[in-house]
């Protein structure tokens, strides 16, 4: 006994030292020089238009990509959870994509496809005065692709558990597909969509390689929040850098906390309800 | 009739569920479709609810072709093995689901479900969640969800199968006494025979995807129509060139001449009232292990134990069907003349 204990806390030990020089003390870090004079660099930061514009842009860039995943997941997981169809687990595997291949690799395949003066299609939409690459849709498109998978990942399985008897009975009854989704189905994978949600949300509010590449980083028109943290940093405004990087970590903290929140309340309803 | 089921065949890959298929219920009674695993009575079932697309073959439910028509049209309730409650709503939720869907007023639905949840005996139950009911209590309220759009045809698949041997035998006593007040035409899966014959007031045997015999319980009992038939629905053994009931064998202690086989007892088992003996027969045309059951008072006077000499015959006027089934052999029972 008096072994395991110290075993337990030998590993313990290492593992908070881990998290500490690891994420921890980098974190706090951010957070001391943000308030190294108080409030005055938050305020400093918020009072500057370029700095207000960055975060408003992450913050539709970030809820746009959100609104498309979502919807796009949810059609996804109930094709993937309820048919079986020739390439199912191909198309599966193409799925986790996004969160295996760089995202800078993802911000150049853009480019090739809508890139207005080579992008094969790109230039056709030029053309015609509708820009995908250094603009809004280029940088939604950029940020939905590599936070993909990540509403679907956490339905499919929620949907494959739950099979479809109760969509069968809702059906016996009178209900049509519409209403067996909305009535049914949608409240039955609520909080695993809320969590693919907020997940994504945060995914979508920290990306940078993609988006550095698609949008052109052009200051006050598609410089969203990540960008010019790096852009203010290396011009030497580092308190404007540290404080917008504290917001967004802010954001990602929040998120986390939610998530935490929902996943024990979400577990604990599962445990009580048996079969 | 309220149900025809014309030529129904159905495919799973290569494998045949239902072939072929015809077969007519009848309106306002109970009728269980009866089976092992697998031989696809569910399927049947489910083919008539609109829940699975038949290859071939058309239903009528009513009077009206719904071979085409989505399960949802068919105006047919159907209760599940695993209850498919609606996790999210409360009991009276889950029973009022049908009606929200036809928008029935407001006044008129909450008394249809409190008519239906007293029905059920879940009346104190009506705004807890499903998960807070025992599987019986589920069961009652799936079937009150069922009921509640006045279906012109209520299906049962295993309704039972998921619970408990006591509830399942209180449950289908109330199913027998609920049909009996609401004489809506019902139509049950089971693989029991025993519930079968207990609750349905017609039988459909249905083994590899194709109906043995249609029937009151007491004619298929009686009256079986093949070696299938005899077997599913009670045991029974072979007794020269026929199955037997194993009760409907007459048990001496003493040879009485002609008619009789002689045997000598491997083992016997008491099971409550009473007693299972396996007797292996030795005679010029017919060797092999019959099964036969008597009372404990009769196997006591008989003297039956393991060693014992006796004489068998086929109770004179008792159901058979002849039969070509190998025999079992006496080394088949690893435990002969073992004595528990």
């Amino acid at each position: 006994m008096v072994e395991k204990s110290a075993t337990r806390y030998v590993l313990r030990f290492a593992v908070i030292v881990y998290l500490f020089f690891l994420v921890g003390w980098p974190v706090w870090l951010v957070g001391q020089h943000t308030f190294e004079q108080g409030l005055e660099s938050l305020r400093a930061a918020l009072s500057d238009p370029v700095v207000v514009f960055s975060l408003q842009l992450t913050l539709a860039v970030a809820v746009q990509a959100v609104l498309l995943n979502t919807l796009f997941g949810v059609g996804v997981s109930l094709l993937l959870a309820r048919y079986e169809f020739p390439g199912r687990r191909v198309f599966s595997a193409l799925l986790d994509l996004p969160l295996s291949v760089s995202p800078v690799v993802v911000g150049l395949a853009l480019v090739l496809v809508y890139g207005p003066r080579d992008g094969w299609f790109g230039a056709w939409l030029h053309e015609r005065g509708f820009d995908v690459i250094f603009s809004a849709p280029g940088m939604i498109m950029a940020t939905a692709f590599i936070s993909l998978p990540l509403v679907i990942r956490e339905v499919v399985p929620v949907l494959q558990e739950r099979g479809i008897d109760e969509e069968q009975a809702a059906a016996s009854l009178g209900a049509s597909p519409v209403q067996a989704f909305l009535r049914i189905t949608l409240p039955g994978i609520k909080w695993a969509l809320v969590y693919g949600v907020v997940l994504t949300f945060a995914r979508a509010l920290g990306e940078f390689g993609a988006v550095k590449i698609v949008s052109g980083n052009l200051e006050g028109r598609t410089q969203t929040a990540t960008l010019l943290v790096e852009q203010k940093y290396q011009d030497f405004e580092q308190s404007t850098a540290y404080a917008t990087a504290f917001l967004l970590a802010a954001v990602s903290v929040a998120c986390i906390i939610v998530v935490t929140a929902l996943r024990t309340d979400h577990s604990s309803t599962k445990a009580r309800s048996g079969t | 009739m309220s149900i025809i089921v014309k030529n129904i065949s159905k495919r799973f890959g290569s494998f045949v569920a239902l072939d072929d298929v015809s077969v007519s219920l009848p309106t306002g009674q109970l009728t269980a479709l009866l089976g092992p695993s697998g031989g696809g009575k569910s399927t049947l079932l489910r083919i008539i609810a609109g829940l699975e697309r038949p290859d071939s073959g058309s239903i009528e439910i009513e009077g009206t072709n719904a071979t085409n028509l989505p399960a949802r049209k068919r105006n047919v309730g159907f209760v599940f093995q695993h209850y498919a409650a609606f996790k999210h709503m409360s009991v009276a939720r889950n029973v009022a689901f049908g009606l929200d869907i036809r928008k029935t007023p407001k006044e008129a639905t909450a008394a249809r479900v409190d008519e239906l949840l007293r029905l059920v005996h879940l009346e104190q139950y009506a705004h807890r969640l499903p998960s807070q009911l025992s599987g019986g209590q589920r069961q009652r309220m799936a079937l009150a969800r069922a009921l509640a759009v006045q279906p012109s045809v209520l299906l049962l698949d295993e309704p039972f199968g998921a619970l408990d041997a006591k509830v399942r035998k209180e449950l289908r006593e109330w199913l027998r006494r609920l049909h009996d007040e609401i004489p809506v035409t019902t139509v049950f899966v089971t693989h029991d025979q025993e519930e079968a014959l207990e609750v349905a007031d017609e039988i459909v045997v249905i083994n590899e995807g194709r109906v043995e015999q249609v029937g009151a319980p007491d004619t298929l009992y009686d009256e079986p129509a093949n070696e299938f038939v005899m077997g599913f629905l009670g045991p029974a053994t072979r007794l020269g060139g026929e199955l037997v009931r194993p009760h409907d064998i007459e048990v001496l202690s003493h040879d009485p001449g002609s008619e009789f086989l002689p045997g000598t007892v491997m083992r016997t088992t008491r099971v409550g009232f009473e007693v299972r003996s396996d007797v292996l027969v030795e005679s010029d045309h017919f060797t092999g292990v019959v099964q036969c059951v008597a009372t404990r008072a009769e196997a006591r006077s008989l003297k039956l134990d393991s060693g014992a000499q006796v004489w068998l015959r086929k109770a004179p006027g008792s159901t058979s069907v002849a039969t070509d089934a190998p025999l079992s052999a006496p080394n088949e029972f690893p435990f002969a003349n073992y004595t528990i």
